[in-house]
């Protein structure tokens, strides 16, 4: 494209951050020195540039690693080297949490505050943090920056880092030539302090294991804590990679065949049956289809894929292998969030080894059969497990929502017939494949098949990842993560995540599953059961909450943009004591601007930002209302 | 070009001269249009190629006859084409057989690999396109490099259907017509010769006159008869030769020495300003009714939508006038009467194309003989049909010539010339409107000869041809390389680029070489030009 590209010259880290990507440039053209002369009389771009735009992400990503930030040099660059002009690369750039578009010190302790850590004392972290380090850096200005002796160290509040059985959590970066990336557990002020003035890294990198629990024989959960994740012998040992020999037997719609009938439902929320999907992606007579984990787990309160993807990571292999054979898919993506390094490696390395082994490649155990994976990070965007904003982003755009139709089997990634499927969901595939669909369809209820993990937090004693059959009590699931801590009164629940539903003390008869969520006009979500004692000041969850919304709101469509924003400005003023109008006068306004984002929103952000609000007046009455 | 598979996008810069076609061609693109632009600066439409290829000036016929030998001994002919619709293709053959790759790569620059996958994509595309402009023929050798490309089309069999064929882009949003009505001095309106009898009998009928049989001067023969002394009187209409001219110098000395020169226009231009009568007119668009011809030969109404400027005249008020005074009595007629007498004389060209007609179906593509025909989305088809409709499509052969002035010792740089976004020609009716793309002549120079005269973008430069000498700021632009320099004619009242180029013109078609020409560039002391500034203060 003729672009007006960015004149200031990248220097030689950020060339080499963003090389180490997208390889060295391959002509004069596309960012490279301008010493060969044959460059004088060609140029190659065209279909063949424009077709590198799905690099973008990753490309700004290594910047960040690199450098730090995402400088003007080093943005210049990459849209020289991928042929983007800068104003859409910055629009990218400016989209994602993690990627910083001011200068900032090397070394960020991003802090998560939300709903789950602030019942394990994440408040009290960050006032301690402010107060001996100073306040935390904020994304839109460089002036906070802290500098902390040389070590040249910021915190910044982070949303959910998925770490809410192990809370305060936090994630440790360093950028530079030897870039780290860590999830902290079980933060501590002193330990953050430590860490912050670069003294020694021990302290954080903490291995940490997670608390699972299930009530019967679990299918989901088998391996977690008891199969080394690392090793490919220690999965096939225990049954891995049975079911794809298996699938690979069968014809590819007899597969499918299996999947519906074990009428195993999308558990990412919306519940869609998978043999419906794989089936319509199937059939397309446009070509390639695609084949997508999403990994892009986000929903405050939510870990239960993380634990998955760490403890378990060939089984999400195996099933994408499965998935991608069931459909005529050859690629596979898996979309993970920028906020689990963990997971990413073990899943990078279970790819790799699986490629080694012949389970994924050109030819998958020698039946003919071709399916690869490829991972692709998050930059810090919870609207990116939306399944389209989710295309966007790999495609190298702002994470934004598309409007539906088409549907993503008809026209997903690159404008392809696609699968979307979270990892739990694909969790279920193995099982499937080798018990068979109906024997799968007989445990849990009639209309909620097989085994749920929930992701319980909050006041519980024992914090973690409960498999139970569909069908189980909220009350059934509090008590496998050991019931309420001790001493502690309940005083809510909150179900599915933050764009779930709060429900009261005398309401954890409710049944687990699609149905009973239902029925109780309540909702599974994406299998949060976060509790709060009664020590838990509930309109500052809510404030919390409503600040995710506005936060993570992609801005694309008004009812979104603007009523996020108003609904958490109408709690503030609640909380102040300085409504306008008086209470039920600011309730009515936010049940208007809930109903209003509800209605009109494109996508199910917008849609739920005001769910858990609502019910906490509603349901529990908050505000006395 | 929305519906074709290749586009070779030849000696132009279309993004920026012809950007209304461009988007035509970006939705072809989108739709999975291979681009392949050859033209020897990386231009703002070559940064849109799948492969630029970066010729040398006026290396064109050496690149063509290349990818035709390329071609032929690859086996990519159309054969059953060539056998049904052409002729002269065994001389052909034999005339490119020397095109060598590695010649060719000699010649031309480009790599001989690029120059094949090239001929080769072409070749092999379902649907292909050869577009062209001033690139190549704004040359001495212009009608060879039309040829040239031509006969490409010939090989593959790229013309004559439905997204293929061979498309000089028109530069101006009625220059196809000009040639439609005939003002050209070999064509009756609808091309019909001037040497054909039948036609022009047919027509003196008509009008009551005899017409010579003879073709008519085109420009550069006009000046050359005006040198002879031959040419003594010039009616200008809408033109400025003045400055849009080759060498610049020699033009206005002849324009000076006519004894009559009568210049009707809409702004005083400097060749108007030389004239011994102005006949101020109306615009053709918004302030006269009529029609246009476009790039795709459509032919469509434009109304009249404001009331001219005082003292203006229509263009056809003004020669039914002259005529009258003349003492031939035509009346006034209306546009439309006028275009009704159009489709009387050119009926095989426009006949079926009533203003009716042409309202209903929002302008009629050419050409259009009856009520009935939908008018031609596209030319040639008859190559196709079995037997041929027509007579065959002959191959030419064309050699490999190179601009007439090669870069030396004293002038040792090569100038092309062009045009940029925001400006029009000799920029009489752009250069009044603001715009930040505005940023005059420059001289644009490849940052290694930047570097090796001492200059930045903005300092400014002499630059010397054996013909004259003009001062510009000069502009790095990577897309060039070292030893050619572009500048544009868009500025002539400041910087006078065609003082600069070579009065060197094409026999056939009488255009000249705008395109290449040798020069010199020097930095200019900035403090000796500032100081008489500075005394008049």
């Amino acid at each position: 494209m003729d672009l007006k590209h960015i004149e200031v010259e990248a220097t030689d880290e950020e060339r080499q951050a963003v090389d180490a990507c997208l390889g060295p440039p391959e002509s004069a053209w596309d960012g490279g020195p301008r010493d060969n002369p044959v460059d004088f009389h060609v140029a190659h771009g065209g279909q063949a540039m424009r077709e590198r735009r799905h690099q973008l992400l990753p490309a700004l990503r290594a910047l960040q690693q690199g450098i730090g930030w995402i400088s003007e040099g080093g943005l210049g660059y990459i849209c020289r080297r991928l042929d983007v002009p800068p104003a859409d690369a910055w629009g990218v750039a400016t989209f994602y949490a993690l990627l910083s578009t001011t200068p900032r010190a090397p070394r960020v302790l991003h802090v998560c505050d939300d709903i789950a850590c602030k019942c394990s004392g994440a408040d009290a972290l960050c006032a301690a943090l402010e107060e001996q380090v100073g306040p935390a850096h904020a994304h839109d200005s460089s002036a906070s920056q802290v500098h902390i002796g040389e070590a040249e160290a910021v915190w910044v509040r982070s949303p959910c880092l998925g770490m809410c059985d192990q809370g305060p959590a936090a994630l440790w970066q360093v950028s530079g030539a030897q870039p780290v990336e860590e999830q902290v557990a079980r933060l501590t002020v002193e330990r953050a302090v430590r860490v912050l003035k670069g003294e020694g890294k021990a302290a954080v990198a903490v291995p940490y294991t997670a608390f699972t629990a299930s009530a019967g024989e679990p299918r989901l959960l088998k391996r977690v804590n008891k199969v080394d994740p690392a090793s490919l012998d220690a999965y096939t040992t225990s049954g891995g990679f049975e079911a794809l020999e298996k699938a690979l037997g069968m014809t590819p719609s007899a597969v499918i065949a299996e999947v519906s009938a074990s009428k195993l439902m999308g558990r990412g929320g919306a519940a869609f049956p998978i043999g419906r999907k794989w089936q319509a992606v199937a059939g397309q007579p446009v070509t390639p289809h695609y084949f997508i984990c999403n990994a892009d787990e986000s929903e405050p309160g939510t870990f239960k894929d993380r634990v998955l993807m760490e403890g378990d990571p060939f089984a999400i292999v195996e099933a994408m292998a499965i998935g991608g054979y069931a459909t005529g898919s050859e690629q596979g993506y898996i979309y993970i969030r920028g906020e689990y390094p963990l997971a990413t490696a073990r899943l990078q390395q279970a790819i790799d080894l699986a490629r080694q082994q012949g389970f994924l490649g050109a030819d998958i155990l020698g039946r003919g059969v071709t399916f690869d994976i490829e991972i692709r990070q998050g930059a810090g965007a919870y609207i990116c497990g939306e399944e389209t904003a989710l295309f966007n982003s790999i495609e190298g755009y702002r994470g934004e929502p598309r409007n539906k139709p088409p549907f993503p089997v008809q026209a997903g990634l690159f404008g392809y017939p696609t699968v979307v499927n979270n990892v739990e969901t694909l969790a279920n595939v193995p099982g499937i494949i080798l018990d068979g669909g109906a024997a799968f369809a007989k445990i849990g209820t009639e209309q909620s098949t097989g085994t749920k993990l929930f992701c319980v937090s909050g006041a519980v004693a024992t914090p973690g990842v409960i498999e139970v059959p569909f069908g189980a009590t909220l009350e059934q699931a509090l008590a496998l993560a050991g019931g309420l801590r001790a001493g502690a009164t309940l005083k809510a629940v909150l179900l599915g995540g933050a764009a779930g539903v709060f429900v009261r003390p005398d309401e954890l008869g409710i049944e687990l599953s699609f149905e009973g969520a239902r029925a109780a006009e309540a909702t599974l979500g994406s299998g949060v059961i976060m509790a709060f004692d009664d020590t838990t000041d509930i309109e500052d969850i809510l404030i919390r909450i409503a600040a995710f919304f506005r936060d993570e709101s992609c801005g694309q469509c008004v009812p979104c943009r603007v009523g996020t924003v108003r609904q958490e400005e109408a709690l503030y003023r609640i909380k102040r004591g300085k409504t306008l109008g008086g209470l039920r006068e600011e309730l009515d306004l936010m049940d208007e601007v809930g109903v209003s984002m509800k209605d009109a929103s494109i996508c199910g952000l917008g849609q739920t930002a005001y769910s858990a609000i609502e019910s906490a007046i509603k349901r529990l009455g908050v505000f006395g209302a | 070009m929305e519906d074709t598979d290749v586009v070779l996008l030849w000696g132009s810069n279309a993004r920026n001269a012809h950007p209304i076609w461009f988007h035509h061609l970006l939705k072809g693109i989108r739709n999975g249009a291979r681009l392949y632009v050859i033209d020897p600066r990386r231009s703002e439409s070559a940064q849109w190629a799948d492969t630029w290829l970066g010729i040398h000036v006026g290396t064109d016929v050496a690149l063509s006859n290349a990818m035709a030998r390329v071609i032929i001994h690859e086996g990519l002919v159309n054969q059953e084409f060539i056998a049904n619709a052409t002729e002269g293709y065994e001389a052909y053959r034999a005339s490119v057989e020397p095109y060598t790759l590695e010649y060719a790569e000699q010649v031309t620059g480009v790599p001989g690999q690029v120059i094949r996958e090239t001929a080769v994509a072409y070749a092999k595309a379902k649907k292909a396109m050869v577009c062209w402009t001033l690139g190549i023929t704004e040359h001495h050798n212009a009608t060879d490099n039309v040829l040239a490309l031509i006969n490409l089309a010939l090989l593959t069999g790229h013309v004559g259907r439905w997204g293929s064929g061979c498309n000089p882009l028109r530069g101006q949003n009625n220059v196809q017509g000009g040639g439609d009505m005939g003002a050209i001095p070999n064509k009756l309106p609808g091309f019909q010769d001037v040497l054909d009898e039948e036609a022009r009998t047919r027509i003196d009928k008509m009008w009551k006159t005899k017409m010579p049989a003879k073709y008519g001067w085109n420009l550069t023969e006009m000046l050359r008869a005006m040198e002879r002394g031959e040419l003594t009187s010039l009616f200008v209409i809408g033109e400025n030769p003045a400055q849009s001219d080759a060498d610049g110098h020699h033009v206005r000395k002849l324009l000076q020495g006519l004894d009559h020169l009568v210049v009707q226009e809409i702004f005083l231009t400097k060749t108007a300003e030389m004239a011994d009568v102005v006949l101020p007119t109306v615009t053709s668009w918004a302030e006269a009714d009529g029609c246009v011809t476009s790039s795709e030969r459509r032919i469509q109404r434009v109304r009249k939508a404001l009331e001219p400027p005082e003292g203006t005249r229509d263009e056809l008020w003004i020669l039914s006038e002259l005529a009258r005074r003349m003492g031939f009595d035509w009346g006034h007629p209306s546009a439309e009467d006028v275009w009704n007498e159009v489709r009387k004389v050119a009926p095989a060209f426009c006949g079926g194309m009533s203003y009716k007609r042409m309202e209903e179906l929002r302008g009629i593509q050419w050409p259009c003989p009856n009520e009935g025909h939908p008018g031609s989305k596209y030319l040639h088809g008859r190559l196709w049909e079995t037997p041929r409709g027509g007579r065959a499509a002959p191959f030419s052969v064309v050699e490999h010539a190179g601009p007439v002035e090669m870069p030396d010792d004293e002038y040792p740089l090569l100038l092309t010339t062009g045009r940029r976004l925001e400006s029009y020609n000799t920029g009489v009716q752009s250069g009044g409107y603001d715009s930040p793309l505005h940023i005059g002549e420059t001289l644009a120079i490849s940052p290694e000869d930047a570097d090796a005269l001492g200059v930045a973008t903005g300092d400014p430069v002499r630059i010397s041809s054996r013909r004259g000498t003009v001062d510009a700021p000069a502009r790095v632009d990577p897309g060039l390389r070292p030893g050619v320099v572009f500048m544009s004619l868009h500025f002539p009242d400041e910087v006078a680029t065609n003082l600069l180029t070579i009065d060197e013109a094409d026999e056939r078609s009488g255009t000249a070489e705008f395109k290449a020409c040798a020069v010199r560039v020097e930095r200019v002391n900035a403090r000796a030009r500032r100081e008489p500034a500075e005394a008049a203060d």
